[in-house]
């Protein structure tokens, strides 16, 4: 029974939250625009680090701290898309996923003085902590996670009334046409080049918000944070939920996160003990972590070949491929 | 739209190599207000490649071209296309995934809704979409294609695709309609329609420049045309003209078809080989 409620507590906690916005700003990109970006992680990175220290190291207020991450997530994406966004998709995928892992190194062993390199920063979550309106335990959530869940759900919710919004428009339209051929856009008067960049910028400012929400919660930043793992986590997230579906990467995320977490569970109860149901020549506990991915990865196999279009997605189209 | 007898498209020096091959090289070429021109040539001769340049799809190397007076050298086909200078494509592009109506819809052209910010506020395009799903329905009856307008674009057979293609470009309201093959992978009895739905364009005020093999097609609709070989414009006039005219049957036959292959002793066959339809 316990295993069953820390599924279920992991499938709204403050990570399940991140995620959530991580993979909603992938999926503007990828789902929706039918950019590769290999390097959320990136964003993310850029985007918690620039709000840590800009109230870390310049006791910058927090709102503005706020804007700065975001404005920084917004340069980066400026930066990654004028040189790649006119090429053939593969090298945007090539340029992010090595500007993500740049952006990684440069965090661990830069400008010591403000990155602290792999300690990271932390001490810049007063000012929100400070407002936190829960006092006591609530549902067995520490106060200061809880608050954290509350503006990352809050955020959830908000940014994907947003892409609702904006996907039904034809604004939506053009981003869905650029994905399936740029040509014909550029054919009938549209400026591809923009509308990729408006995509690029606005998928990395959600993933941003991920990385605020990452930051408040784990009270620090630190370079491991922003692995190339996570970029394809959310990747798995994303497809799991179904690629260019607004429920897609939020189903997606809880769902790969709760499922993970009742993963160990099992298995952890599996190989507990004095004698455990799992012998110890196959498995011992200190090998919950690593055997849990494995299982993750069989099961998305399953996915990819019985529901290769994710839990959301319309088989009608993902047929059309085929022709 | 203006309503005069200048050509609508004038090009000059347009030249366009790909390594040491000149793909593309025209010295002057004029393309006639409302009327329908055909450009030809065998394969190879440069004639998609020559659409691409003028549409903004592709870089030259040199030259210039005014399209209703305004200098559009390598202006980006974005651009190119809100002028009113509308292309389609060999291989049909239509947007698969998306609805027939969608399509269409996609065509519009100064779309409010199109942009970032008043996108999400539905109030700020809901008339102009509906405005442009109207337009959008009588195109779609026209090219009898109303029956489907909620259909996948992808679900389409290869005709419909055309047709849709053709009509999507008319949703940007163009005054020159450019067509690469329309004809090409198009059943017979479809064949008479498209043709039909060509000849409504230039009825309609529109100017129709389009690259065709089909030459029954070219004979039965073309004012003018224009004949490429190896990069070059090698004969223009009317459809009985040019294919009268010697240097385009040496074009498509090779200058030594009409002698007999013993006579032909210094000489090799090096000229394009491929036979005229007719």
């Amino acid at each position: 029974m316990t295993i069953i409620i820390d599924a279920l507590r992991a499938a709204v906690s403050v990570e399940a939250a991140y995620f959530c916005l991580t993979a909603i700003g992938l999926n503007v990109q990828f789902g929706f625009a039918g950019l590769l970006n290999f390097g959320q992680a990136g964003f993310v990175a850029v985007g918690a680090y620039g709000f840590a220290v800009a109230v870390a190291s310049f006791n910058l207020p927090f709102f503005v701290a706020i804007l700065v991450g975001l404005t920084c997530t917004a340069i980066l994406a400026l930066f990654l898309g004028i040189p790649t966004l006119r090429l053939r998709a593969d090298y945007l995928a090539i340029a992010t996923i090595a500007a993500a892992e740049v952006i990684r190194l440069f965090f661990g062993a830069s400008f010591k003085e403000y990155f602290n390199g792999r300690d990271g920063v932390t001490g810049f979550s007063d000012a929100f902590q400070g407002a936190n309106p829960y006092s006591g335990e609530v549902l067995g959530f520490r106060p200061g996670d809880f608050w954290v869940m509350t503006i990352g759900w809050i955020l959830v919710v908000l940014s994907s009334i947003f892409l609702w919004s904006l996907m039904r428009s034809p604004w939506g339209r053009v981003l869905k046409s650029i994905r399936e051929d740029e040509e014909a856009v550029r054919s009938l008067g549209k400026n591809v080049y923009s509308y990729k960049m408006q995509a690029l910028i606005l998928g990395g400012m959600v993933g941003c918000l991920g990385g605020f929400i990452l930051a408040l919660g784990q009270n620090s930043v630190q370079p491991d944070n922003f692995s190339s793992d996570l970029t394809f986590i959310v990747y798995t997230m994303l497809i799991l939920g179904g690629a260019a579906r607004i429920f897609g990467p939020i189903f997606g995320a809880v769902v790969f996160w709760a499922f993970l977490s009742l993963i160990s569970g099992i298995l952890g109860r599996l190989t507990e003990g004095g004698d455990p149901v799992i012998p110890s020549w196959l498995m011992t506990d200190d090998q919950v972590g690593s055997v849990r991915f494995m299982i993750v990865g069989l099961a998305l196999m399953l996915l990819m070949i019985f529901r290769p279009q994710g839990v959301f997605g319309d088989r009608k189209e993902i047929a059309l491929d085929a022709r | 739209m203006p309503d005069n007898d200048e050509p609508i498209l004038v090009a000059d020096n347009v030249t366009r190599k790909f390594g040491g091959l000149t793909a593309v090289d025209v010295d002057h070429v004029e393309i006639p207000r409302h009327k329908i021109t055909a450009l030809i040539g065998p394969n190879g001769a440069g004639k998609t490649t020559f659409f691409n340049l003028l549409t903004g799809f592709d870089e030259t190397d040199s030259g210039s071209w005014t399209f209703n007076g305004q200098s559009i050298a390598n202006m980006p086909a974005h651009k190119v296309a809100r002028l009113g200078m509308v292309r389609t494509f060999q291989l049909t592009k239509v947007l698969s995934k998306l609805t027939v109506l969608e399509n269409m819809r996609l065509g519009a052209t100064g779309q409010g809704g199109e942009r970032f910010w008043r996108a999400p506020i539905a109030a700020l395009w809901r008339g102009q979409e509906k405005a442009n799903t109207e337009r959008a329905r009588e195109l779609l009856k026209r090219f009898q294609l109303d029956a489907k307008e909620d259909d996948f674009a992808g679900s389409l057979s290869g005709g419909q695709r055309k047709l849709l293609e053709m009509a999507r470009a008319l949703m940007v309201n163009p005054e020159l309609i450019m067509l690469d093959e329309p004809m090409a992978g198009v059943n017979p009895a479809l064949k008479q329609s498209l043709l039909g739905h060509v000849k409504s364009l230039r009825e309609d005020g529109m100017t129709v420049l389009f690259v065709e093999h089909d030459m029954d097609m070219v004979r039965d609709i073309s004012d003018r045309v224009i004949v490429m070989a190896q990069g070059k414009i090698i004969a223009q006039g009317t459809a009985d003209d040019v294919m009268g005219d010697q240097t385009v049957i040496d074009a498509y036959l090779g200058e030594h078809h009409d002698t007999d292959i013993t006579e032909e002793r210094r000489t090799s066959m090096n000229g394009p080989t491929e036979t005229l339809e007719h």
